[in-house]
């Protein structure tokens, strides 16, 4: 890993603040939908340059293969066929599913290991499995339902956003291998910039409702969409995400603070009840009650 | 089957607890303290350190469970038999009453039972907290059980889990400190025996039945 | 390609039928998104199911697997009809306005000439009305009613919209709607890019399915033109390599032929070839294919060629009928084959009727697979239960396996679909005893040479006598089989123009060009077309100069691209008769007052004044092209609508007395084993899907995990009915066997309308087997039919009959 300490801005269940200092540009992969064949070649490609193997499953009566997202299957493209109103006929969504290394990651917010879950300074949020200590908290952080479990060796993974090739200056793996463009890497800005582009072909072709979907609930993300259709939820993708209030409420400052207040009320009245009142004793040697 | 007793001659003393009820009670209260040592170091960075008794954070989180799973058994083994005890009475209403006051020495009560109302409402409290507290585990048990639960109830469960641990925490310290503060009963979960004069004065009614003696 | 990959991103429109390039070139297809991107370039997909490259289309329709020809058909008439084509273009550079011969006719489906006894046409009426001169005659103002045009007119009045939806199941608005996207690109300023594949070859009528787009490309004035051409998306690395060089039965190297029994000697098979033009000042490029022989037998036989013995002609095989795949495992089902070798080839697999292939296999002596790869073929002997039922104990064919490389393993050029010769290195020693395939083929040849060296033969010659002049005989290397497909001047080549000025080539020189070959055995060369590839001046196919200065994705520096290092093909036809580019934006080559210059090598005579009224076809005699095949089609001058071997209707609604190709060639058993409606009522088609190359992938962990286990595709209707659900077990029945693979429902294929009633379509991937890492599956050319294109006998695997039933679970 090529990251140094300088580049953590944030950093799991930490009680200092993460070094500030470094001002680096923020990333951002931009998936076109408008352009994505749903070709897997970006599947093939995370599990070339991250060392993974998933199982030969079996054909689960559709294209999404593997089925779901795991530990060994960092990004999985999913095919939605949906039959668009006003005539417009069948369209046949390729999403391609993965982290979106949201700016506020929830999984990061409830991840209990300190460093377990760390985002750098352009945005990527990286895990560190040799820090995660396997209790699944992340998964009820993420509001896009990304984080997997390995019953193998008790970690979660995800997307890395390829952080050990970013670090060095080359783009992820799966943008360098798609085929047609449909993946592109570069500045946050730039990749805005890019798919503002793309909306203005797109409304010129008659997708009048195209938008980039680069959701405000969790701070923006790292991993934008260009979406044809514009709306969401007809690729799956939350409306609005947000971490869940409930971690929220849990993970949050506040929670803490009247945690650890409770308990160290307990222990401080306990002392002064003591130094006020006294013990109870019972005389042994009077049969009677004390009083 | 009786604690071997040794008290100054002539001092009566009047059994409480079986050398059965009290390991059992030392059994909970070690899984207790481990426990509450390792759920605070999920809970909060600030007390990870304690995770560090546990041979790391990873095998702390994996005893964490296991370790609920055997104070729930064990609480309940030991609770279970002393339900009847903990019934509510009426005189145990007037208790609640005068709570404030006793806690000032400024009131004592008449206790009736083996527990005043106070131990009662801890034991019952335990009864709930500990339930819940083992269900929300399991919601959240990694790698066997929080798979077949749905995110949005582990999140659930999770915040019930803090939030009950915390019921239990408060419950916990009132429990440790009434045993330190009212000076003679450690000795019912060390020897089994309370004195005479203790039971009197703590548990008039049990104290009379026990002993067959006039309640003072 | 007439055009190449690069050159789809100038197209305005890219129409795709008969192929799926999202999946089956997925590294191509980024051109058709450049395309849409940055040119506003619209993306038609027809095809019998909506694909990946459906799902970023424009417009989408869904034709029923078969009927392309009767979808084209339409889209020439709404053009003729609409007088949307490219008028100047039509009459100048194609045979429209050329006189047809009197006697030439179409009746009820068949053409005149037709012998039923034969299923083939005697085909004599199908050629021009000759003039006195010697020259085809013609009528500039397309208004002689024997005309091309007026009879093409003629033939496709009858493919109206209606008729159309009723053979295709295209809706008409759809129809139209794509018709007039089609008829926009008539304008001299936008072209239309036709990408094709198999889905187009793999029929009865597969050429025909081709040659009714090139009528079209031909009307709309689109032959030559950036963003233009007819475009075969050729189905493997190198395939196009192998056409080139020649690995068909009946060609030579370069689309030479070889000699028929008929072409008794070296004067009667060159005057068949070497064709003199039928029109006047027109080149007839073929003219010079005396050169391209001679050449080629100098490459093979040196110093044994001479002129006497007409260039070792006797030593070429004389072929009493064509040798095609299904012929030869039509023999070999006769028992008529002792031997057969299977070099980087997976039959069992990729030929239809995998029960009579298991029989013909069973019949050998011996079978010899070349392979990378464990091959179900060479496996065929092996019981896999269900999936390969066979008794091994009754076969007794010998199998010998040589490991060969993969593509990483070796180093040399590949031609890819656009002509373009690209070197490559190797990165990787093959494992094992895995050796490249020259060196398994020069070991065997050496040995054989060898025994007819001791042991004699009766005709040791042409072994003895093929030129072998490698450095290590037993290994050729990559770079001297290169340095002689290009081929050298054997003697100086003079300077025709001034003999007296440095030679062309001098002797030993690697030659610069095929303009330089000769006819008097100055010169070798073993693939006149690769000529060029590999000069004096170096391996021109490692070249890797990106420069692209017009923009037009002409890269004269990145590799070399047959013929000549031209990009695209016809490319005088970019520019007007008077040498203007049609499209001044698009500006390929024209005449600069001296000579023809441009982005591109011109495809032309470079001197030819435009005045001099040479057209840009030079290949054919007449210059032009030829919206009027003559007779090089065996089922007719203009492509006809024939239904598939099995189809799903009872009758072709367009001539109910002819349905299928009446010029295919059908065995008698294999007729035997057709299906028809009744008991097969569903419409069938095989494919690709882009997690696997054929039967490679299946062999490698992450394609396997991609796409793990066969599925039968299958439309919502037609599962309900059944009882099926994704993920269900399915059986597909056809009248040759049984295979089962999991449903998946879907959307994306329609149940469509056709002549009355409701055909439905079942798509079935063809990449697994009983081999491999993905989950063993039944091969699924089990099912397709063993019946060919009348021309180039590719099999019909893209249309038949079946019928589906739900399976037990835990059958697949």
């Amino acid at each position: 890993m090529a990251f140094q300490s300088l580049d953590v801005i944030n950093r799991s269940a930490s009680t200092s603040t993460p070094p500030q200092a470094r001002g680096a540009l923020e990333v951002a992969k931009l998936i076109d939908i408008s352009k994505c064949i749903g070709c897997k070649a970006c599947q093939s490609a995370c599990m070339e340059w991250n060392d993974l193997r998933d199982e030969v499953g079996v054909n689960p009566g559709h294209y999404d293969n593997p089925a779901d997202l795991t530990a060994q299957s960092w990004t999985v493209m999913r095919f939605y066929e949906e039959e668009l109103p006003a005539d417009k006929g069948l369209a046949w969504l390729i999403v391609k599913d993965g982290c979106l290394h949201c700016a506020e990651p929830g999984c990061l917010k409830a991840c209990p290991a300190p460093g377990a879950i760390v985002q750098y300074a352009n945005g990527i949020v990286d895990f560190q499995q040799d820090q995660c200590i396997g209790c699944g908290y992340c998964q009820t952080g993420c509001p896009f339902n990304i984080p997997r479990y390995s019953m193998k060796d008790q970690k979660a993974y995800k997307c890395t956003l390829c952080s050990d090739r970013v670090s060095v200056g080359l783009e992820p793996a799966c943008v360098k291998t798609c085929p047609t463009g449909a993946l592109a890497f570069g500045t946050k800005t730039d990749m805005k910039d890019l798919a503002g582009e793309r909306l203005v072909e797109l409304k010129a072709r008659g997708f009048e409702k195209a938008a980039l979907y680069d959701p405000s609930g969790v701070g923006g993300t790292h991993v934008l969409f260009v979406l044809p259709h514009g709306d969401p939820e007809l690729y799956r993708l939350p409306k609005d995400p947000r971490v869940s209030p409930l971690v929220a409420l849990w993970r949050s400052g506040v929670a803490k603070t009247l945690g650890v207040l409770t308990m160290v009320s307990v222990v401080v009245a306990g002392f002064f009840h003591y130094m006020k009142v006294g013990p109870i004793e019972v005389d042994e040697d009077h049969k009677e009650n004390p009083s | 089957m009786m604690p071997a007793m040794r008290m100054p001659p002539g001092q009566e003393v009047v059994p409480r607890y079986s050398t059965g009820e009290r390991l059992t009670h030392w059994a909970v209260a070690v899984a207790y303290v481990a426990l509450f040592l390792s759920g605070l170091a999920l809970f909060h960075p600030f007390f990870y350190w304690t995770s560090a008794l546990f041979g790391g954070a990873a095998f702390m989180r994996v005893l964490h469970p296991f370790l609920g799973v055997a104070l729930f058994v064990l609480f309940y083994a030991y609770a279970l038999r002393l339900w009847r005890d903990n019934i509510m009475t009426d005189s145990d209403k007037k208790w609640m009453g005068q709570m404030v006051a006793y806690m000032n020495k400024a009131a004592d009560p008449y206790v009736d039972g083996k527990y005043n109302a106070g131990q009662k409402l801890m034991y019952w409290s335990m009864i709930v907290v500990i339930a819940g507290l083992f269900l929300t585990g399991i919601v959240l048990w990694r790698p066997y059980f929080a798979p077949s639960f749905s995110l949005g109830a582990r999140r659930f469960a999770a915040v019930l889990h803090a939030g009950l641990a915390f019921v239990m925490f408060v419950g916990i310290g009132v429990h440790v400190y009434a045993a330190y503060w009212t000076k003679g009963s450690m000795r019912a979960m060390t020897r089994g025996t309370v004195s005479g004069a203790w039971a009197r004065f703590h548990h008039p009614g049990w104290y009379a039945r026990m002993t067959g003696k006039e309640r003072p | 390609m007439t055009n190449n990959w690069v050159d789809i991103k100038n197209a305005n429109v890219v129409l795709v039928m008969g192929g799926n390039p999202a999946e089956a070139h997925p590294c191509g297809f980024k051109w058709v998104v450049e395309a849409k991107a940055h040119n506003k370039a619209q993306l038609i997909v027809v095809d019998p199911r909506f694909t990946r490259t459906a799902a970023v289309a424009d417009v989408f329709a869904q034709i029923r697997p078969g009927s392309d020809i009767a979808f084209l058909g339409g889209v020439i008439r709404h053009l003729l009809e609409k007088d949307a084509i490219q008028k100047d273009y039509v009459t100048s550079y194609t045979n429209a306005a050329f006189i047809v011969k009197e006697g030439y006719g179409f009746e009820d489906g068949l053409f005149s000439g037709y012998d039923e006894a034969k299923h083939a046409y005697d085909k004599s009426s199908w050629s021009y009305e000759m003039g006195a001169d010697g020259f085809a005659k013609i009528d500039p103002t397309l208004q002689d009613p024997r005309c091309v045009y007026q009879l093409m007119k003629r033939h496709y009045a009858r493919y109206t919209p209606k008729m159309v939806a009723d053979v295709t199941g295209v809706p008409e608005g759809t129809f139209q709607r794509i018709c007039e996207a089609i008829a926009s690109t008539s304008a001299p300023d936008r072209t239309l890019t036709s990408l094709y594949a198999l889905g187009w070859t793999q029929h009865s009528v597969g050429a025909q399915n081709i040659r009714t787009m090139g009528m079209i490309q031909l009307l709309l004035g689109n032959v030559g033109m950036p963003g233009g051409g007819v475009n075969a998306l050729r189905g493997h690395s190198n395939i196009q390599g192998l056409t080139d060089l020649g690995l068909l039965s009946d060609l030579l190297p370069g689309y030479m032929t070889v000699p028929r029994e008929a072409d008794g000697d070296v004067e009667t098979y060159l005057a068949k070839r070497t064709q003199k033009p039928i029109r006047p000042n027109q080149m007839s490029y073929w003219q010079n294919y005396p050169k391209f022989y001679v050449s080629f037998m100098k490459a093979w036989w040196g110093k044994a060629a001479t002129k006497e013995n007409g260039w070792a002609y006797d030593y070429l095989p004389k072929l009493d009928k064509v040798y095609d795949l299904l012929a030869v495992f039509d023999l070999m089902y006769e028992g008529k084959v002792n031997g057969y070798v299977c070099q980087g080839f997976n039959p069992l697999a990729s030929a239809p009727n995998k029960a009579k292939l298991l029989e013909g296999l069973s019949k050998l002596k011996f079978l010899v697979s070349i392979d990378p790869l464990v091959t179900e073929t060479s496996n065929f002997w092996q019981n896999h239960g269900d999936l390969n039922p066979v008794d091994p104990s009754k076969i007794q064919t010998e199998v010998f396996r040589l490991p060969s490389s993969c593509f990483a393993e070796e180093e040399g050029s590949l031609v890819n679909s656009g002509r373009w010769l690209q070197w490559h290195w190797k990165a990787a020693e093959p494992p094992g005893e895995g050796k490249g395939d020259p060196e398994i083929m020069a070991a065997i040849f050496n040995r054989i040479r060898t025994l007819y060296a001791k042991e004699g033969g009766a005709f040791p010659d042409p072994i003895r006598d093929l030129t072998w002049d490698y450095k290590i005989p037993d290994r050729p290397s990559a770079e001297e089989l290169a340095r002689e497909f290009n081929g050298k001047a054997l003697a100086d080549v003079p300077d025709p123009k001034d003999p007296k000025a440095p030679p062309l080539a001098k002797a030993g020189d690697q030659l610069a060009t095929f303009a330089h070959l000769q006819d008097d055995g100055s010169t070798a060369s073993g693939c006149w077309i690769f000529c060029g590839s590999f000069t004096q001046a170096g391996n021109q196919m490692a070249r890797r100069d990106t420069a692209d200065p017009s923009g037009l994705g002409v890269t004269p520096g990145w590799g070399w691209s047959w013929p000549a290092n031209r990009r695209v093909l016809y490319n005088r036809a970019s520019a007007d008769p008077s040498g203007k580019p049609w499209d001044p934006k698009r500006k390929l080559v024209w005449w600069n007052g001296a000579k023809w210059v441009g982005h591109d090598v011109p495809d032309f005579k470079v001197d030819s004044k435009p005045e001099e009224g040479m057209s840009p076809f030079i290949m054919n005699p007449e210059g032009v092209g030829r919206l009027f095949a003559l007779d090089k089609m065996a089922e007719g001058p203009f492509p006809e609508h024939y239904e598939p071997f099995e189809s799903p209707i009872g009758a072709n609604p367009l001539h109910p007395k002819v349905g299928p190709n009446p010029a295919a060639r059908l065995y008698a058993k294999d007729k035997a084993q057709l299906g028809l409606p009744g008991e097969f009522p569903y419409a069938a088609t095989t494919y690709r899907v882009v997690e696997h190359f054929h039967f490679w992938t299946k062999h490698a962990r992450i394609p396997a995990v991609l796409q793990p286990e066969l599925f039968i595709e299958l439309d919502e209707a037609l599962a309900a009915k059944k009882g099926i659900r994704s993920g269900d077990a399915v059986a597909v029945r056809s009248k040759r066997g049984r295979i089962v693979g999991k449903a998946v429902v879907t959307k994306r294929i329609k149940p469509l309308k056709i002549a009355g009633q409701e055909v439905h379509t079942v798509g079935i991937p063809i990449h697994w087997g009983f081999d491999g890492l993905t989950k063993p599956g039944y091969i699924s050319n089990t099912l397709t039919p063993f019946v060919g294109d009348a021309n180039t006998q590719t099999p019909e695997f893209k249309a038949f009959l079946v019928d589906v039933e739900k399976a037990a679970a835990g059958k697949v």
